[in-house]
């Protein structure tokens, strides 16, 4: 029994550890994409070189972060095998054909065209290669959909029976499972928050290229196309985030109460915990600073309302509070920084400088990381909240494990930490010194340009097999 | 009815979605198997390139292969990942070390050397792993009631470790084959000799992996050796025997796109063969297909789906691969 439950833990920290991981390139590749297809639209509307030039210059880094989500992608998709068969052989027939259909419409579509977009603009012409990168921008927001849908569907299952043999089978049609409860929201959720990652990795280049040269005209433009999208995403992404709170109120109650440190019942108005230290043995919140009322004005609307605690779900039903508790306030904190960097852009265009103000520069370089951390934070929040089950209220988490001994998932374990942290280590350095070189002023347009974003290098720029500058472009 | 009917196409749609992937990614796993005998610089650059735009998709039908068996065969997802826990751990790690390997080189000269290797330790990996997989999955898996029951080395065995050879020859055949069609000159020469040899090694392989499959199970000696299913079940290793005179016959011709058809000739008469051991069961002996598929509802949705996404796949794939026609050469594709 005791090997049982190591092996079961093992399991999910693998888990968390390796779809961490991904997440983190998909959330780059969402936004990188569309960023992409933009300045590409842009190129071939205006003419400008700039947009050409940042598009080469963002390219290779997209090449780079795509290839990464897609092989800790595959070990996703076989992960759900390895380690949560249980949970395969019972969800499978709801989640599987969804996940099938995320491939056949999102991961080949993406894979087709990647080719294409990477390799072949001097070979189908600038508006082929424009449908190319638009076909694999549209892959990422599919394939974000799907895999969102199903995780979504294990949050809030809806649609479902339960056959003779335990599994869960569709019982509604297809498209109710698809739109369960909380999909809606947690779709715009993330998609924003693809949009608002991408909007401050690309702001914090630009920044570092204008402390060095406010001149350069890349940098001016990524800058202050970045800062747009922070301006205006971040409080749509406040917004969405309050509506998908409310929505899981509704549906996951207990989430709630471990995000906001309700370990007692509120009958009349619950305050905000701002910040503490969630004891769970004492079932209280130490040190709290908080609002009175406040709590229930968000949630409720109305600053009497009563609100439910933990006290009224059986302790073997309570997700871990701390953990939630924290990721929860570092997201929803980020998400208010986002927003006052957004600000600051918006005053510094208003007096003219947005180019030239250093100070708004540091700090947009310091929030470079922001957006993947808000983004790993509020799936942290999304997934611990939801335990101990699998498919909420369903299914727990110890029921849906893999029949493996302890010690084959701790050398797996062992082996994913290994190679992740070398081999995407070394990705994250390589995209740091793709990131550290200014975006060149006088590139050569696309299409005559020998393209070779990822593999392939110009004929003159290789004889003895070393790249040299030019590779650099 | 309905339902049985759906079953046996989902049977045949991953059937599909594996000998695809097989013959797509083999040649690239099979490149990365040969690479370190490609001479450092132009060559080994050609070789890469002639792969770079289209490994992607190539994988992609891996993750359909998985998907697919999770979607329409839930039990049968369940209970072989686990059995084959190792194996396949380390075939996804192996293509991590390959899938990165095509962006880092280009992009740390300094290292390069340290990627290729990565290439080459990833390819042989995740090919080895993939063909003991295999093996493991005919010699049997122990199995009770939904769920796998073996310990964590089960798959080990002589036999596993002869299919996970087998395969390494296989995909470094296909590989080669490939490079005989993209490239011209030195590299050319030595793709053809590379083709030769590892043909000639598959086939040793092949007739070590027929003759040992009978002695597995029963079931499978009936298939192929009772009188008169034995009338049928010759015509594969006739077949296969004519398939590899006119492979050898096609490269001493240097011919250039024929040895890679012969080549996928070979692979596709040992997937028939594997059809002929193990058809209707998708765990050998312990779980048919009908056992594991998932409702009539779940299978309906998704070949609707397929049936309509599969041909636009292929087609934008083949698009892709015209796009890239030609031989290649270190600057990419004329
Ligand atoms: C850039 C990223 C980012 C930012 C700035 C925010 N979020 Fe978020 N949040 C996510 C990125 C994210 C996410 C990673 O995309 C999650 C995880 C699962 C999901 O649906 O979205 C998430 C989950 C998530 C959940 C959990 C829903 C559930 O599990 O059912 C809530 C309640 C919020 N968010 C609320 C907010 C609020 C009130 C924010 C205001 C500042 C906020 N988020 C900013
Ligand atoms: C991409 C961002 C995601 C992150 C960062 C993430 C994080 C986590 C974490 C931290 C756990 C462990 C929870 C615990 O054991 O306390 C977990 C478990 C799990 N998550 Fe996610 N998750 C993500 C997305 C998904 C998606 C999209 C799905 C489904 C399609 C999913 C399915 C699961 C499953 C099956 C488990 C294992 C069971 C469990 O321990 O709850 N996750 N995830
Ligand atoms: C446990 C859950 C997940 C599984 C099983 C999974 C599976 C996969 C697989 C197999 C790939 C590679 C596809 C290829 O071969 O091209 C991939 C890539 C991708 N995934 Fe995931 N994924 C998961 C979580 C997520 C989440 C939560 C998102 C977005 C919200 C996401 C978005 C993407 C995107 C956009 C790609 C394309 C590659 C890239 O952009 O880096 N995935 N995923």
């Amino acid at each position: 029994m005791i090997e049982q439950e190591w092996a079961i833990l093992l399991a999910r920290i693998q888990f968390a550890f390796t779809v961490s991981f991904h997440f983190i390139f998909p959330a780059f590749s969402i936004g990188l994409a569309s960023y992409l297809a933009v300045l590409e639209g842009l190129w071939l509307k205006t003419g400008k070189g700039v947009y050409a030039n940042l598009y080469r210059y963002w390219l290779k880094i997209f090449a780079i972060v795509f290839a990464m989500g897609v092989v800790s992608g595959i070990v996703m998709s076989y992960q759900f095998g390895t380690n949560w068969s249980a949970f395969s052989d019972k969800a499978g027939p709801v989640i599987g054909p969804l996940m099938a259909y995320e491939v056949l419409t999102a991961f080949f579509l993406e894979a087709g065209f990647l080719g294409v977009m990477l390799f072949g603009i001097n070979k189908v012409g600038r508006k082929l290669h424009f449908i190319a990168t638009l076909m694999v921008a549209l892959g990422t927001f599919i394939s974000a959909s799907w895999i969102l849908s199903v995780n979504s569907w294990m949050q809030t299952p809806v649609g479902y029976a339960i056959n003779e043999v335990g599994q869960f089978v569709p019982a509604a049609g297809w498209w109710e499972i698809i739109w369960n409860p909380s999909f809606p929201y947690r779709l715009a959720h993330t998609v924003l928050a693809a949009y608002l990652t991408t909007a401050f990795a690309v702001g914090a280049v630009g920044a570092w290229h204008l402390l060095k040269d406010s001149k350069n005209p890349g940098a001016r433009k990524m800058f202050s196309m970045a800062m747009w999208m922070a301006a205006i995403v971040a409080p749509v992404q406040i917004f969405m985030g309050d509506l998908h709170g409310l929505n899981t109120l509704e549906h996951q109650p207990a989430k709630v109460m471990a995000m906001e440190g309700h370990y007692k019942s509120h009958p009349n108005g619950a305050p905000l915990i701002l910040f503490g230290i969630p004891n769970s043995k004492e079932k209280r919140v130490d040190y709290a600073v908080e609002i009175p009322k406040a709590s229930s004005l968000i949630l409720k609307h109305d600053p009497n309302a009563p609100l439910a605690g933990l006290d009224t779900i059986p302790d073997e039903n309570e997700p871990p509070v701390a953990i939630v508790f924290w990721s929860f306030r570092i997201m929803v904190g980020l998400g208010f920084a986002m927003m006052g960097l957004g600000l600051w852009s918006l005053f510094a265009r208003y007096r003219k400088k947005l180019y030239d103000w250093p100070l708004m520069h540091r700090a947009a370089l310091v929030m470079g990381p922001s957006g993947f951390i808000a983004v790993l934070a509020g799936w942290v929040t999304t997934e611990v909240g939801r335990q101990p089950y699998t498919i909420y209220g369903l299914l727990r988490t110890a029921d849906s494990a893999s029949p493996l001994d302890a010690p084959a998932v701790a050398f797996s374990l062992l082996a994913f930490i290994v190679v992740y942290f070398t081999v995407f280590g070394a990705g994250v350095w390589y995209l740091f010194r793709l990131a550290s070189k200014p975006p060149e002023a006088h590139e050569p347009e696309p299409q005559h340009a020998p393209i070779r974003s990822a593999g392939i290098t110009p004929a003159p720029a290789i004889i003895d097999g070393e790249i040299e500058k030019g590779d650099a472009q | 009815m309905n339902g049985i009917d759906l079953t046996v196409i989902w049977a045949g749609i991953i059937g599909f979605a594996i000998v695809v992937y097989v013959i797509l990614d083999g040649f690239d796993l099979g490149i990365g198997i040969l690479f370190p005998n490609f001479a450092v610089g132009p060559d080994r650059d050609k070789a890469m390139n002639s792969i770079a735009p289209v490994w992607d998709g190539n994988e992609t039908w891996l993750v359909l292969g998985g998907g697919g068996l999770l979607a329409a065969f839930p039990l049968a997802y369940a209970i072989i990942l686990p059995a084959l826990y190792a194996p396949l751990i380390a075939m996804l790690l192996g293509l991590i070390l390959r899938g990165v390997a095509f962006e880092f080189r280009w992009r740390d000269p300094a290292h390069r050397a340290r990627w290729d290797f990565a290439f080459t330790l990833g390819s042989w990996v995740a090919t080895f792993a993939q063909g003991i997989t295999l093996g493991a999955l005919l010699q049997g898996i122990t199995v009770e009631g939904r769920a796998y029951a073996g310990g964590w080395w089960e798959w080990l065995s002589p036999f596993s470790l002869l299919t996970g050879a087998a395969l390494c020859a296989g995909y470094a055949l296909l590989g080669s084959c490939w490079l005989v069609m993209k490239t011209d000159g030195a590299l050319q020469r030595q793709a053809y000799s590379y083709a030769g040899r590892t043909g000639l090694l598959l086939l040793i392989a092949i007739a070590a992996v027929s003759a040992l499959t009978p002695t597995l199970e029963a079931k499978y000696y009936e298939r192929w050796l009772d009188y008169p299913g034995i009338l049928a079940t010759s015509q594969v290793p006739l077949a296969t025997l004519i398939i590899a005179f006119l492979f050898f016959r096609s490269l001493s011709k240097r011919q250039e796109i024929a040895p890679f058809l012969y080549a996928l000739g070979l692979f596709g008469l040992c997937l028939v063969g594997l059809g002929i051991s193990i058809w209707p069961d998708v765990i050998p002996g312990r779980v048919s297909i009908w056992a594991a598929a998932a409702p009539y509802e779940s299978q309906l949705f998704m070949l609707i789906g397929a049936v309509i996404l599969v041909p636009i796949i292929l087609a934008y794939t083949a698009w892709a691969y015209w796009v890239f026609r030609g031989k290649v050469d270190e600057a990419g594709y004329h």
